[in-house]
């Protein structure tokens, strides 16, 4: 693909997330109904939801990733997962500050120390040390191979995040979404996470190609200094 | 050469050098024994309410004093190039990691059973009661915190950071280390029937058996240059 058919694809894509993120945060405001219980502050889950499922693909990519990058030796799987940790980071930090504005006047507290709060906290911190590794390794072989060592023992220390907080207290109401008898979102709710999601994904794609496309030329930039050098 | 003769080499030259300049053991003590009386500035130690949280702050002083000892691991082998010496032997590299994994949890937990006493006197605890399983909490605390931390030294010290990429790497990464080791202990401390941490018990020794065989695979990725 060359320059200028990159750059109208990123252009279409922005347009693209801009009109379903406007959308969707209408539809979430005007159309879906009120929450019997929370009332209009439940609003801010369509948001939530869509920013916590998006980084937890964000960090499962950087895992992927990360794996590909040392089976293959090939510095694009590198860039992808540097890409998808930065946007995971992002998406993180969404959820970590819509869900205290959403706690507080629900549950009463700005936060508590449930098991997928704990969890998305622990691993956002997990997913910044990454970042900074990265930026504390010069050589970029090298700076790839700690990294993928970093994004693999990360991913799979999630789950056991995860057990270790749920057994020791939880407090999020029982899974709503795929839960059990009597639990479950009304259709329309469905409609608009749903949406909300598409639009966020779209977003979260268009960063996540920038960021791959920064990181190219970051090394071809690179290989033609160390060229010029010579 | 094998795996389980490189693992040993590397474990007794470990144990010449510290004999010999006695560096981790006498920091990790020193800086947890002064993390505890730190400790006892915060809240008042003797009582009641404290017993519940001593668990807690047991770990962290471990917790804590386990960073300082473990960015030796790897930052001693920094000067005079013997990194590089490690890199040429020609055999599993893996074995590397498991010899400075046995060493450091040879250190830590010494540094451990020495800190105790000290941290029983200040806290008013009954540490002894039942000292099987005691040893056992100790043992699968250490060995998951040195597994992960062993794995971090390494990676740390091909940073530009050096030693402060692995309190950074490591803190977050060992809480189901913690959460376990801290909830088994306070059950120990309060006399409670030892069955109710067997689910921790399970957790830390899973932690354990991943992340030690995960680290060993992936240690090639780490010191090769």
């Amino acid at each position: 693909m060359n320059e200028s058919a990159r750059h109208r694809l990123s252009l279409a894509l922005l347009v693209v997330a801009l009109l379903l993120i406007v959308s969707a945060w209408y539809y979430a405001f005007q159309v879906a109904p009120t929450e019997r219980t929370m009332g209009t502050i439940q609003r801010i889950f369509y948001l939530h939801l869509p920013a916590a499922f998006l980084s937890f693909l964000a960090f499962f990519v950087v895992f992927v990733g990360s794996v590909a990058y040392l089976t293959t030796r090939r510095m694009g799987w590198d860039w992808a997962a540097a890409s998808a940790a930065e946007v995971g980071v992002v998406f993180c930090a969404a959820v970590l500050i819509s869900g205290p504005l959403w706690a507080k006047p629900v549950w009463g507290i700005w936060w508590t120390w449930d098991a997928r709060l704990t969890t998305t906290l622990i691993l956002f911190l997990i997913y910044v040390a990454y970042l900074m590794l990265r930026l504390y390794v010069t050589d970029s072989e090298r700076r790839a191979r700690l990294a993928a060592v970093v994004g693999i023992l990360g991913f799979v220390d999630v789950p056991l995040v995860y057990m270790a907080n749920r057994w020791w207290r939880t407090q999020h109401p029982e899974p709503v979404i795929a839960g059990g008898e009597g639990s479950g979102l009304d259709p329309q709710m469905w409609w608009g996470v749903l949406w909300a999601f598409a639009g966020l994904l779209t977003f979260a794609s268009l960063l996540f190609f920038q960021r791959y496309r920064m990181e190219a030329m970051r090394a071809e930039l690179t290989q033609l200094a160390r060229r010029l050098r010579r | 050469m094998d795996t389980g003769r490189v693992t040993l080499a590397v474990f007794r030259k470990d144990l010449v050098a510290e004999r010999r300049t006695k560096e981790v053991f006498t920091a990790v003590l020193l800086f947890g024994f002064t993390v505890s009386v730190a400790f006892t500035f915060a809240f008042e130690p003797t009582s009641a309410e404290a017993r519940k949280i001593t668990g807690g702050l047991l770990w962290l002083a471990f917790l804590f004093s386990a960073v300082l000892g473990l960015n030796r691991a790897f930052a001693r082998e920094t000067s005079n190039q013997c990194l590089q010496g490690l890199r040429l032997i020609p055999a599993d590299l893996g074995g590397v990691y498991l010899g400075k994994l046995a060493s450091n949890l040879l250190f830590l937990l010494l540094a451990e059973l020495v800190l105790l006493p000290p941290f029983g006197v200040f806290f008013d605890l009954t540490l002894w009661a039942r000292p099987g399983w005691l040893f056992l909490i100790l043992l699968l605390g250490t060995w998951g915190l040195a597994a992960l931390g062993t794995m971090f030294s390494a990676v740390s010290a091909n940073t530009r950071m050096q030693e402060l990429m692995l309190p950074l790497l490591l803190l977050p990464l060992t809480v189901p280390v913690l959460i376990a080791a801290i909830e088994s202990t306070v059950i120990l401390l309060e006399g409670r029937p030892m069955s109710e941490a067997a689910l921790w018990i399970k957790l830390l020794t899973g932690f354990d058996i991943v992340f030690t065989l995960l680290c060993w695979l992936l240690f090639d990725y780490v010191i090769q240059e």
